[in-house]
């Protein structure tokens, strides 16, 4: 077997993308340990940009690569679900605290969708556009059900949810330092409800107590923004 | 870990079927987190591996968002079409949402009296 013939053998195989993806993932890990847990060295932005310069520079179209990805894709659903642990853990903590998480999440949620709109809007996107900007806060599977009934385009949406998460995930210390706002469930509770999981994600890699409130937060935007896309379609 | 991983991937198939049969707007695994909190808070026997197992998931839940990120790529030529006003509207609105979510709870929490957790931020930035 030649190199040529040697790649094309090695690109089929699922194993090739699995085991990139999590070289790519060590290494933007290791950028971050390194840096002493900076927020904006960030281990998703860094693989992500590794893996897409790879699949650029190789040809390598995204549903190849994504039958090797698809294993370590596949464990967000059951990680959903293993957030119900901390979150029984720390129920006596947050149900204490019903109430100001409940407006919190509403104000940073209106806050979200209606700057995002305005802006968008105002720059003369056009209206397949700004719809899809709107539910970028919200995890993914929601958000593009959401920008399917109000008239976005689905595909870009989970584009916008993913850069949103990034970006989130990245200036949630900075912000929230430079605001001198020091509590945990505070900071925690905000980025779930801007960026969702890879938020929720940055919130554990802090703190345990920022990232139960972040996945609480994170769950409840998408259970209340499911419901209200809903009556907004029956009306 | 076998007894434990059926464990969540049952509740994640359950949270599937709800969702086919019911026609809800809400992804399994919200559902199977929700009915395996309602186990767990029911006090239901669960296997003792569970809290590892979760915990190690949730470790490196970073990683798993890796291939969604990758994907960008395919959203490129849509993406650079109007990055103009939807990058200013997700570079603005994302700390301003942030901001706006931190400040609100801090400001109630202030005004219940509910002490606060966590004056002892690392200095990371």
């Amino acid at each position: 077997m030649d190199r040529a013939q040697l790649w094309v053998y090695l690109a089929e195989q699922p194993l090739l993308w699995l085991t990139v993806t999590l070289i790519a993932y060590m290494l933007g890990h290791a950028a971050f340990v390194r840096s002493g847990s900076r927020a904006v060295v960030n281990p998703v932005a860094i693989a992500g940009l590794i893996l897409a310069s790879i699949l650029l520079i190789t040809d390598t179209p995204y549903a190849e690569y994504f039958e090797g990805a698809q294993f370590v894709h596949f464990l967000l659903g059951p990680a959903t679900i293993a957030l119900a642990w901390p979150l029984y853990q720390n129920f006596s903590r947050i149900r204490r605290l019903i109430l100001p998480m409940l407006v919190a999440l509403v104000v940073g949620s209106l806050v979200s969708v209606g700057s995002a709109v305005a802006i968008a809007y105002s720059l003369g996107a056009p209206d397949q556009v700004w719809l899809s900007v709107a539910p970028k806060s919200v995890t993914s599977p929601i958000a593009m059900g959401v920008a399917e009934k109000i008239g976005g385009l689905p595909t870009l949406t989970a584009g916008l949810v993913i850069m949103t998460g990034i970006l989130g995930a990245i200036v949630v210390s900075p912000l929230l330092n430079l605001m001198k706002i020091r509590d945990w469930r505070a900071r925690g509770l905000s980025v779930g409800v801007a960026a969702h999981g890879i938020g929720t994600a940055r919130a554990f890699q802090v703190s345990s107590v920022a990232g139960v409130f972040a996945a609480t937060a994170m769950v409840l935007n998408a259970l209340i923004t499911a419901l209200v896309a809903s009556l907004l379609v029956t009306v | 870990m076998p007894a434990a991983l059926t464990f969540l991937l049952t509740f994640q198939l359950v949270g599937l079927v709800l969702v086919s049969v019911l026609n809800l707007a809400i992804p399994e695994p919200v559902i199977g987190l929700i009915l395996m909190f309602l186990w767990i808070h029911l006090g239901w026997p669960v296997p003792i591996e569970l809290g590892p197992l979760c915990e190690g998931l949730l470790r490196h839940l970073s990683l798993l968002f890796v291939p969604a990120a990758v994907g960008l790529v395919t959203y490129l030529d849509l993406l650079s079409q109007h990055w103009v006003p939807v990058f200013l509207a997700l570079a603005i609105s994302t700390p301003l949402s942030i901001a706006a979510g931190a400040w609100t709870f801090s400001a109630l929490a202030r005004w219940m009296k509910l002490p606060p957790e966590g004056d002892e931020v690392k200095q990371d930035g």
